[in-house]
């Protein structure tokens, strides 16, 4: 055990994937020599040599496609998309090739791969840095789609999606890439897709949230224990396939509930856990679902990047007008 | 660029290219080339004729494309990599794929596209347009990656040339030197959009110079030529020599599907002058003028195919209905808890109401 950040957290699950499996191969743009823009993969190609792990030219759809094809033949390629805004190129081969191969084919051919993304914002970064579009990728059958909050969750997950026998979106909250440090064991671990983790207890309402919107959530949650109202605070983890009944347990028990996330929030993940929870428990609900989200605006640059992203303040405020309904 | 590499002209006469006396097609081959085309013409015109008839969905004829299909496959070891189109079915048959599995594709179920991977090494039926090419480059990669020496052949029509992935690929081939060929199709449409409405390019061929990459354009109405110019790639693929793009110019003589009217965007004559460069015309020549087949045997080959296409297509049509599971299983290795409840809601319904 040592604490390690987010960020060392994926550097370490690669390290550990690459040195597993020789059919594990790391490449994209950027991240050979130089180690990655964020310095995910910084040391792996002087570790593991340029075989294993280099650098691919600037295109998002060459480098899926190719990805594609060599997990055909058996290969478990894990690529870097540099910002998950510039991952758009590669949405035909995500969608209409990684996604689909395996029910194409009846299984003939399955495609073990990751798409490592960086997303999320807040950051006063520059246009396409920010974008958050787990709930599109979330939309494509086919796909499994998954966000770490925690270096613990980070370096599982990661491990979990590579060793995953179909293809999985794995999303970095970059806000959350250096801070805070966890503790995490420094052996090789992998985590379920498809598990919620239940990260507080509560019984007065069910707070979900994920990847860097929980550290907004955490600070909310323990504002309210210190009122003494009971949060159950619920990382989803993982976007699709969801934990549904880690959702609809939690709600159950508590009738309320909240849904944070960063991006815009029409037809968003918020959406789909209210939709599901209305469906299935209308009758426990003691006042309606409520959602903190982004806006259906294109996010803006620093200037005015305050308009568009969500502090703790959000969250608490709609977390007490459901328990006050 | 050098010229268009021809050996069979449409007359009948054969004059080999010094350039590729290696790779010269022996009777045999050429007798098996004949068989494959052959076959191939029948179960596509079959098949025309089942959605005529009502008993096919929508389907993409490839009559006229068969020596580029033939050709290309037969020059490759059978344990290399096939990334087809969705107009293959020549080099697919010539792979060893059932009749059966083309023809259950087309009926509109995707055990069609299943393709056993250590059988075949041919990737599923694709409809987007060009998106198949970096599967090819990545196939190559990792065979080369994993000490094999198998290569692959990404097949795509002229209008795929004007994806960005054809670009892309063609690009991540170069840089990688991967064993893989890339075999357009010329077929001069894209539905109806002529070749000369899709790129400025004297040829498609040429457009391998600026990726560092063999370019070649060939008669794609001659398997003699197009084996050849396919054999030559696959041997420099294999020894580490890099990608090969090739050009093979030929003629779609039906229509882009059966939904397609041609008529609106194209003249008779221009059809009937390529009717006269039909490849399996021109090797029939071949063959009789060496002695190979006569007349007679011609013609038998022909009639075998026929009935074979009509014999594979009666089998499967009673098979093709896929269950209600068919539709959730193949999604993921296993079926997510989500998905087990959609299709429990499914399956009550159908057995409630038949819907």
């Amino acid at each position: 055990m040592k604490p390690t950040t987010l960020l060392g957290a994926i550097n370490a699950a690669l390290a550990e994937a690459l040195q597993e499996d020789d059919a594990v191969v790391v490449y994209g743009e950027d991240i050979g020599v130089n180690g990655g823009v964020f310095q995910a993969t910084a040391g792996l190609q002087r570790r593991f040599g340029e075989r294993r792990c280099f650098d691919s030219p600037i295109a998002e759809c060459g480098l899926v496609g190719t990805a594609v094809g060599m997990a055909m033949a058996g290969l478990k390629p894990v690529v870097e998309v540099q910002f998950s805004g510039f991952a758009w190129p590669a949405f035909n081969q995500i969608v209409c090739h990684a996604a689909r191969t395996r029910n194409r084919s009846r299984a003939a051919l399955t495609l073990p791969m990751v798409v490592r993304m960086p997303y999320g914002g807040n950051l006063k970064a520059l246009e396409h840095h920010s974008e958050s579009m787990e709930a599109t990728f979330g939309h494509v059958p086919g796909l499994k789609v998954v966000i770490p909050s925690t270096p613990h969750d980070a370096k599982g997950l990661l491990l979990g999606a590579i060793r995953d026998p179909d293809p999985v979106i794995y999303m970095e909250p970059k806000r959350s890439y250096h801070s805070p440090q966890q503790e995490i064991p420094d052996t090789p671990y992998a985590l379920p897709i498809g598990r919620a983790r239940v990260e507080q207890r509560g019984d007065a309402v069910t707070l979900i949230a994920y990847g860097a919107m929980m550290r907004e959530a955490r600070t909310a949650a323990a504002w309210f224990q210190g009122q003494g109202i009971g949060v159950e605070l619920i990382d989803l983890r993982t976007i699709y396939p969801y934990d549904c009944d880690t959702v609809l347990d939690s709600v159950r028990k508590t009738g309320r509930l909240v849904v944070v996330h960063e991006g815009p929030r029409s037809f968003g993940v918020a959406a789909e856990l209210m939709a599901l929870v209305v469906e299935e428990l209308f009758m426990y609900l003691h006042a309606p679902p409520r959602r903190v989200t982004g806006s259906d605006a294109v996010i803006p640059l620093p200037a005015a990047e305050h308009f568009y992203f969500l502090t703790a303040e959000h969250i608490v405020d709609a977390v007490r007008e459901t328990v006050e309904f | 660029m050098s010229e268009m590499i021809q050996m069979l002209a449409p007359d009948g006469t054969y004059r080999a290219d010094p350039a590729y006396c290696s790779y010269a097609m022996t009777d045999a081959q050429l007798r098996t080339a004949y068989r494959h085309m052959v076959q191939a013409r029948a179960a596509d015109e079959w098949a025309f004729s089942l959605n005529r008839q009502g008993r096919l969905g929508t389907y993409p004829p490839a009559t006229g494309q068969e020596a580029n299909s033939v050709g290309a496959v037969m020059a490759l070891r059978e344990d290399d990599w096939i990334v087809p189109t969705y107009r293959e079915l020549g080099g697919l048959l010539t792979r060893g794929v059932p009749l059966k599995q083309f023809f259950l594709y087309w009926l509109g179920n995707e055990h069609g596209s299943a393709y056993e991977r250590e059988l075949y090494h041919v990737t599923p039926i694709v409809l987007p347009i060009g998106s198949q090419l970096p599967h090819a480059v990545g196939l190559a990669f990792a065979e080369r990656y994993q000490g094999s020496d198998r290569i692959s052949i990404g097949f795509v029509g002229d209008g795929g040339t004007s994806e960005g992935d054809f670009h892309e690929a063609l690009n991540f081939a170069g840089l990688w030197q991967a064993g893989t060929i890339f075999f357009v199709q010329n077929n001069q449409y894209a539905i109806s959009v002529h070749r000369n409405q899709q790129t400025a390019s004297d040829t498609i061929a040429q457009k391998a110079v600026a990726y560092g990459v063999e370019g070649v354009q060939v008669d794609g109405n001659d398997v003699t030529a197009v084996y050849a110019v396919t054999a030559a790639a696959a041997a420099r693929a294999r020894a580490g020599g890099g990608p090969t793009l090739i050009e093979g110019v030929t003629y779609r003589m039906g229509p882009h599907t059966t939904s397609d009217d041609p008529k609106r965007y194209r003249a008779d004559d221009e059809v009937a002058e390529w009717k006269r460069r039909d490849p399996i015309v021109r090797l029939q020549k071949l063959l009789v003028a060496r002695g190979l087949m006569g007349d007679a045997e011609l013609a038998a080959v022909i009639a075998d195919a026929r009935e074979r296409a009509r014999r594979e297509f009666d089998a499967v049509e009673p098979f093709e209905k896929p269950s209600l599971e068919d539709t959730f299983r193949y999604v993921y290795a296993e079926l997510p808890p989500l998905m087990q409840r959609q299709l429990a809601e499914r399956r009550r319904r159908l057995e409630r109401t038949g819907t």
